[in-house]
């Protein structure tokens, strides 16, 4: 790996959190923050990083094409599309997108500023996923980082395997409707695509919530075979059908009209026991859209990064690992950034 | 242990009562011996530590997991986790390829079977000896294995089955009562292989007609509102409900075991106990308590001598503990449970008289002609000792379980104080990663004139899992230390706090102890300064227990 030139400025002269989020000084934007702010770069669709309200939008066309989907075409003042790989200068800094493999449209925000290279990261992962352009990995000097999954009893299991536990269970209780409680924006269409890449060719029924996120994963050229919405399906108990629904509605009364329903959550949460059984899932799959321990370990070394800041989930051990491998670390604890809605 | 280990997984996770009894039905039926025999000790009373040889599993767990992860990290991680046995399971270096669930499985190697895991630990002659086999099995087993075993040698799997639940699916499989199992459970050992010969119809029925066993108690429903109207003062007596713990007493050819009312052998702490009896045979059943005087002691006192395997002189005589006796199950071998309940009382009498065994005494009747005579009787009693009433229907035999309309207990209403959170501590099992215990205190005046919190009690339990969740996020947004897996808080959030009593303690700085203390409701609306005081607290000591003002 080649080194790169240090800067004359370090990093936190130009790049820092303020009130609002991740600020760019040099630059003049905020990295998905969480108050509305004049200019924003966005680096996903998922609520917590997306919000209405900015003055003007760069992100990547999938993700304006979520924001338009879900916020309101007018959700900010103007919306400006940066397919992955091309620059920009923004007052003194030079910003590239380049894919994070986290959902549909997610990107790594490359910042330089006299060949110095920042990367934040936003949420990203490195396992296969159908749905999306994979990781692409950015040698840089400073690497912002998420932590959701930051312990070592991270280690999840290849989520091919949890979706041919899922179709194994629909075989084994072909009287049971089987509920799959996720995330509506990324984890459920990389449920869909698993199972189908499983070999599952039946329609997959959808809650109301999940529909119009399928449709424009489709229009992307995400192929996800035959969908249903439930409120259109000839009235019956979907008894041995497969539901997707966003993980709330497991509980609530909509979910009393299947077939004495299996309960089933996609989530890396659901690696450890205590989760799945608090939330009263009886068929929990481990899948996750963040980098898992080994993951994030191994991401940051191959960066070649000396400096190292944690956003948000446990810093504490993530910071830990790192300062007893001499990387520079440092906790950002930015508010807004919700790692439970995994 | 592929097979146990997806019994245990499956278990945990299925929430129906009766889809868990099917589950372990199929599992009875279709493992050999003594594997199925080792999982029926797992998951009733925990297998035999005497066996394995006394694992100090902690020690052994840290001496292995310290060659591959920093101790911080592990920390934290268990913190996380909430439980020992997953955490390692879960770190363990080792990554078996996932097992495709659609194939069938490579068979596994015998010597991952239940009963030769058992049988090689037995073998060890050294702890050293011990936790090398641990390594080795952990090495060759996946993360759902590495979690079944850890949870198999340190004894309580915690999967959402009571032992009862665990015979009831035995009994069930084999087409026989869970009484029946109940009658001769204390008779048999792990792994049971006699116990599944007699019920499968490939043995005689284990003999214990020699032992002091466990006879399944009679228990009461609560009374309601409603109840009363269908029920006639002359067809039932009241007794005392004694503050204490249920014990039955079972002595035959010497030997005398105690056990609690679920079946669990509390013998070890009661020493003093067990003497008297040896020289009697018969079951008894009645209440544990700790007696100075004549006089009853508060719970606490009892607390002192509970789960404890030995027990010293000091505390013996520090906490003198006293049986009161309310029936009579068995006299010699004679069986008197399908008698009515008057003539058992007659039975237990005569037999107080003739044995006049020390430490004993007889639970008085409390005499009355309507309910409502009964009503001014019990609000004019604030004895010490005194729980409530129970009322048991003078014709009805004894019967094993919770039988509506025989017996009933009337409790009092509880008390409730509305206190301040002032720590919140995550919790375990099912709550892990869930701030889900709570210390809170009441006001008091300090020597300056501030009002300062003062903790009274902790809780854990009375709310729901939404309320669960929205109490955590309280707590993260409104920490101001943590130490550990503990995080104080600002004062600004009210829980109303139901308990049984309050007595005085010296081991708390409020000077106070709560008795069962469970959240009533959260009082998202009441602001934190109108909170109650220590003097509210104070003033519902008993009379002797009140500090001087």
């Amino acid at each position: 790996m080649t080194a790169l030139r240090r800067a004359a400025a370090p990093f936190h002269t130009w790049l820092y959190p303020d009130d609002r989020g991740l600020y760019c000084a040099a630059g003049g934007f905020h990295i998905d923050p969480h108050q509305p702010v004049e200019r924003a770069v966005i680096t996903h669709g998922h609520s917590d990083h997306a919000r209405a309200g900015h003055g003007a939008v760069l992100a990547t066309p999938e993700t304006i094409a979520v924001m338009h989907a879900r916020l309101g075409k007018e959700s900010a003042g103007s919306f400006q599309p940066l397919p992955y790989g091309e620059t920009i200068t923004l007052s003194e800094v030079q910003v590239r997108l380049v894919p994070a493999g986290h959902i549909l449209g997610s990107a790594q925000v490359v910042i330089e500023k006299q060949g110095c290279r920042a990367v934040v990261s936003g949420d990203y992962k490195r396992a296969h996923d159908p749905t999306c352009r994979p990781f692409e990995l950015v040698p840089c000097d400073l690497f912002v980082t998420e932590a959701t999954f930051a312990l070592p009893v991270f280690q999840h299991e290849p989520a091919e395997h949890e979706a041919r536990k899922l179709l194994h269970s629909l075989e084994e209780q072909p009287e049971r409707a089987h509920l799959v409680g996720a995330y509506g924006l990324g984890k459920c269409q990389r449920m869909i695509k698993l199972v189908r890449e499983a070999g599952y060719e039946k329609p997959i029924y959808l809650h109301g919530a999940m529909v119009s996120l399928c449709e424009l994963y489709e229009a992307c050229g995400v192929a996800l075979g035959p969908l249903v919405y439930v409120a259109d399906a000839e009235r019956g108990t979907l008894a041995g059908e497969l539901v997707m629904c966003p993980p709330s509605a497991l509980r609530e009364r909509w979910s009393r009209r299947f077939a004495d329903p299996v309960t089933a959550f996609a989530s890396g949460w659901m690696r450890i026991k205590g989760r799945a059984r608090q939330q009263g899932v009886e068929l929990p799959l481990v899948v996750s859209d963040h980098a898992d321990w080994p993951e994030l370990v191994a991401t940051i070394r191959e960066t070649g990064a000396g400096e190292v800041w944690i956003t948000h989930g446990r810093d504490d051990a993530l910071g830990h690992y790192l300062s007893t491998h001499g990387v520079k670390a440092r906790a950002l604890s930015i508010v807004g950034w919700d790692e439970e809605a995994e | 242990m592929r097979a146990f280990a997806q019994l245990l997984e499956d278990l945990g996770y299925i929430q129906s009562r009766n889809r868990k009894l099917s589950r372990m039905v199929a599992y009875f039926r279709s493992t050999p011996d003594p594997d199925r025999g080792w999982a029926l000790a797992a998951l009733t009373d925990g297998v035999p530590q005497a066996v394995l040889g006394r694992l100090p599993l902690r020690r052994m767990l840290a001496e292995l997991t310290e060659t591959f992860i920093d101790p911080v990290l592990y920390r934290l991680s268990r913190d996380y986790v909430g439980d020992t046995a997953e955490t390692v399971a879960l770190l363990w270096p080792h990554r078996t390829a996932a097992q495709d669930p659609s194939e069938s499985p490579a068979p596994e190697p015998p010597a991952l079977g239940l009963g030769a895991i058992v049988h090689a630990f037995s073998n060890c002659d050294t702890t050293a000896q011990s936790t090398r086999l641990l390594g080795t099995l952990l090495d060759h087993l996946d993360t759902q294995g590495r979690w079944a075993l850890l949870k198999f040698v340190g004894g309580a799997p915690r999967v959402g089955v009571s032992a009862r639940l665990a015979k009831t699916a035995l009994a069930e499989a084999f087409g026989h009562d869970v009484a029946e199992v109940e009658e001769v459970w204390h008779g048999v050992e792990a792994p049971y292989t006699n116990l599944f010969a007699w019920l499968e119809g490939k043995g005689p029925r284990p003999d214990v007609d020699g032992l002091p066993i466990f006879r399944p108690v009679m228990l009461a429903h609560p009374i309601e509102d409603d109840d009363w109207k269908s029920l006639a003062a002359d067809d039932f007596v009241a007794e005392w409900k004694w503050d204490g713990i249920r014990v039955q007493i079972s002595a035959r050819g010497g030997q005398v075991r105690i056990f609690s009312r679920q079946g669990d052998d509390i013998s070890g702490a009661f020493p003093e106990i067990r003497l008297v009896f040896t020289s009697h045979d018969c079951v008894a059943d009645g209440e544990l308590l700790v007696m100075r005087k004549g006089e009853v002691a508060p719970f606490n006192d009892l607390q002192q001598r509970l789960n404890r395997k030995v027990v010293t002189p000091r505390m013996q005589s520090q906490y003198p503990v006293h049986v009161r006796l309310y029936d009579l199950l068995f006299d010699g071998k004679e069986d008197l449970r399908p008698l009515p309940f008057t003539e058992r009382r007659h039975r237990l009498e005569a037999w107080l008289q003739r044995e006049k065994p020390l430490l004993v005494d007889l639970s008085a009747l409390v005499p009355f002609a309507s309910f409502d005579e009964l009503n001014r009787i019990w609000a004019g009693t604030r004895a010490e000792g005194i729980e409530g009433l129970m009322l048991k229907r003078k014709e009805s035999a004894y019967h094993a379980g919770r039988i509506k309309g025989l017996w009933y207990k009337w409790k009092r209403a509880p008390l409730t104080l509305d206190c301040v959170l002032m720590y919140a501590q995550r919790g375990a099992g099912k709550r892990s990663s869930y701030y889900s215990d709570y210390t809170f205190g009441v006001w008091r005046m300090t020597q300056t004139g501030d009002q300062e919190l003062v903790p009274v009690g902790k809780a854990y339990s009375g709310f729901t899992d939404e309320e669960l969740r929205h109490l955590d996020k309280w707590v993260r947004d409104h920490t101001t230390e943590r130490f550990g897996p503990v995080r104080a808080v600002s004062a600004g959030l009210v829980l109303e706090v139901a308990f049984d009593a309050v007595q005085a303690s010296a081991r708390h700085k409020s000077g106070i102890a709560m008795r069962f203390p469970r959240i009533h409701r959260i009082r998202w609306d009441k602001p934190a300064a109108e909170a109650d005081t220590i003097e509210a607290v104070n003033a519902l000591l008993p009379q002797s227990e009140r500090p001087p003002n």
